[in-house]
């Protein structure tokens, strides 16, 4: 899923300043599952606000909206009859659907809410961590079904480099070594000459770096 | 010869190598950089400049490479690819050459995180061995990476570095014959304390033959105290002091003196290995004392080839 | 001021571990219970989410705590633990808001035990007097 966190209540206080009419605009998606910017988190976010336009004596009128996703122009366009009367919508999806609110709704000011921040897994409750990079061309194939794009610090092809110590980054002790991970696992399948290939240069060109990306399947267009 | 470096002849003619590290100034200072050549021309074949190393901000190593050539001193430029993609590299590599520097260390560079600019965006359009393979081609093939002409000759005679003292240590030859197979002509080593750990890798490396494929260049940390020996062992990720060693330096009545005893034992050390043709003194912040070294370890003085 | 500030605290109590006395407002009084602490009881400290605690707090209450079982005896096993977190994330709210953080607390108790129930009232009552209202009281 997509994981996202909540800006800080300060910053997101100083975004929506002197505005008095507001939509905290939650979505079910991704950021339902990771705790960010679901139907509760809207509500706790919406009721802050109002005890700080409270707490200030500065009137405010915060309305509450969790749709089903907010990266789908089925569910945005239900937005469509009530969003001219909001000064801003405060959307508490990842960036994907702040940006396709803003693309629908010329007129409307778009405020983010989280701050998003990678493709990741619940490892436990309350801890998420990443695993892709939506580099564009896998090579998961290349390296046990663990990604060193993502999940090595320096995102190299044919690691580890001399920092890796007892399985940890040397950026933190807190980050595994994902190329100690690497080896183990192909270890373990009996694969490590795998690791004896030099893995060519990357093509970055179909990563962000290339510019915006876009699928079109015409075989589902309608 | 593939790039007539002062390096690649004492290497090639079977010689003991010497090299020493060369740190540029965090500033404009030309003086500095030649200062520092003066005082280490005659007790090393070559001498590296580093490359924004920890990721500190410092004068390129391309400038630092230049002025040591101005005074007749055989430049190692270090590259690392944490703050330059294919393009810019390859860009600068012609540059280098242009300029009269013909060897070059391929690294991966200390992640920008350790730096002074902790906020950079790290580049690592490439990794340090698709590094080795892109100017051993623009050397052998006279091609970029893409496959296009290169105009000019490219002589580079490339290195590399090594960790014997990273994990997963069984890793770490097949690491070197990675580096080995995409190109490199000669290896210089993290800074060795572990001589019994080093010296394992490399009679892995020889059974694999690969001493014979690239000239290997022991690295060697001259210590300056007790406290450098103490934060070495515990916060620098990748160098591996033994106890033995801190506690020598804690209980030396003259530190130094101690430091540079424990240095010269490495060094006669690490000669006797099979395999090793050189010694690289990194004495960050202490260069002077590489001389004393150089000559009390009997290396001097230096061929003139 | 502190003469004529009368605190307004809710406080949102496990019925488990209160199940014998706080059924008797009179005799808690009678036993030294402070005015002006509002006393809502809960299934499990841990089923008073976030929101709840905001909106006490949004609502104008001086000051807003949670009583739960003994951390490591909550009859719910981690019911009170769960409600220790929230009570901290709520501080770190206040705290970016500009209020103080001490207009929350977490209290734990063993089962039945009125006289410490007492004790934890009038020490929120005791904190809030000197904090003074809340910044949202009465807007």
């Amino acid at each position: 899923m997509i994981v996202a966190e909540r800006k800080p209540i300060k910053e997101i206080i100083s975004m929506i300043n002197g505005l008095r009419k507001i939509l905290v605009l939650g979505c079910k998606g991704c950021v339902t599952v990771c705790s960010a910017g679901g139907e509760r988190e809207v509500e706790i976010l919406a009721t802050i606000i109002r005890m700080d336009r409270k707490k200030k004596g500065e009137p405010v009128e915060v309305m509450e909206r969790t749709l089903v996703r907010q990266c789908d122009p089925e569910y945005l366009d239900l937005l469509s009859d009530s969003i001219g009367q909001f000064d801003a919508v405060l959307s508490m999806a990842c960036g994907v659907g702040v940006n396709f609110l803003a693309d629908r709704y010329p007129k409307t000011v778009a405020l983010p809410a989280l701050n998003t921040k990678f493709y990741g897994v619940a490892e436990e409750q309350g801890v998420w961590s990443e695993r892709c990079a939506g580099c564009g061309d896998c090579i998961l194939n290349l390296t046990g079904g663990l990604c060193p794009v993502a999940r090595c610090s320096k995102g190299l092809f044919n690691g580890p480099c001399g920092g890796s110590v007892n399985g940890k980054c040397e950026i933190s002790p807190d980050i595994p070594c994902v190329w100690q991970l690497i080896y183990d696992r192909l270890k373990g399948l009996n694969q490590l000459d795998k690791l004896d290939e030099v893995l060519p240069v990357k093509d970055w060109g179909v990563s962000p770096h290339g510019g915006p990306r876009k699928i079109v399947r015409e075989d589902l267009k309608i | 010869m593939k790039s007539g470096s002062n390096l690649e002849k004492v290497l090639t003619s079977g010689q003991f190598a010497v090299t020493a590290e060369c740190g540029p100034p965090k500033g404009t200072s030309a003086e500095v950089v030649k200062r520092k050549g003066e005082m280490l021309k005659s007790c090393c074949d070559a001498l590296n400049v580093t490359d924004n190393q920890t990721a500190i901000v410092r004068m390129s190593s391309i400038s630092g490479c230049v002025l040591l050539k101005g005074l007749g001193v055989d430049p190692v430029m270090q590259m690392v690819v944490r703050d330059r993609n294919r393009i810019a590299i390859q860009s600068d590599i012609l540059g280098a050459v242009a300029l009269g520097i013909r060897n070059m260390l391929c690294l991966s560079g200390d992640h920008q995180k350790f730096g002074n600019h902790p906020s950079a965006k790290g580049v690592y359009d490439i990794d340090s061995i698709q590094l080795i393979q892109i100017v051993k081609r623009m050397r052998d093939e006279k091609k970029f990476l893409n496959g296009e002409d290169i105009s000019g000759e490219v002589p580079l005679f490339i290195g590399a570095a090594a960790n014997p003292f990273a994990d997963p240590f069984e890793f770490r030859v097949r690491r070197l014959a990675k580096k080995i197979k995409a190109g490199v002509d000669f290896i210089q080593t993290q800074a060795i304390f572990d001589v019994e750990r080093f010296s394992r890798w490399m009679a892995m490396a020889r059974d694999e033959g690969l001493h014979e494929k690239a000239y290997i260049l022991a690295g060697v940390i001259p210590i300056k105290s007790a406290g450098m020996a103490r934060y070495m062992a515990s916060n620098v990720a990748g160098i591996t002091v033994p106890k033995e060693i801190v506690s020598r330096m804690a209980g030396a009545k003259d530190a130094k003196e101690e430091g540079i005893k424990i240095a010269l034992e490495i060094i006669e050390q690490v000669r006797a290995i099979k395999g090793v043709h050189g010694v690289h003194i990194m004495a960050v912040a202490w260069e002077d004392i590489v001389p004393v070294i150089v000559e009390r370890a009997g290396l001097m003085p230096r061929p003139r080839l | 001021m502190s003469g004529t500030f009368k605190p307004d605290v809710t406080a949102f109590c496990c019925r488990y571990a209160v199940y014998n006395f706080a059924e008797d407002p009179g005799g808690l009084a009678e036993a030294g219970f402070p005015e002006g602490v509002k006393v809502e009881q809960v299934s499990c400290s841990g089923r008073v989410d976030v929101v709840r605690l905001l909106k006490a707090l949004e609502a104008g209450a001086d000051g807003v705590y949670v009583v739960g079982c003994e951390e490591e005896k909550c009859h719910n096993v981690a019911g009170s633990q769960r409600a220790k977190k929230r009570a901290e994330y709520i501080k770190d709210v206040l705290l970016q808001l500009g209020m103080e953080p001490e207009r929350i607390e977490m209290f734990f108790m063993s089962r039945g035990d009125e006289a410490r129930f007492i004790e934890m009232a009038r020490e929120m009552i005791g904190k809030v007097k000197a904090l003074g209202p809340s910044p949202l009281r009465g807007k």
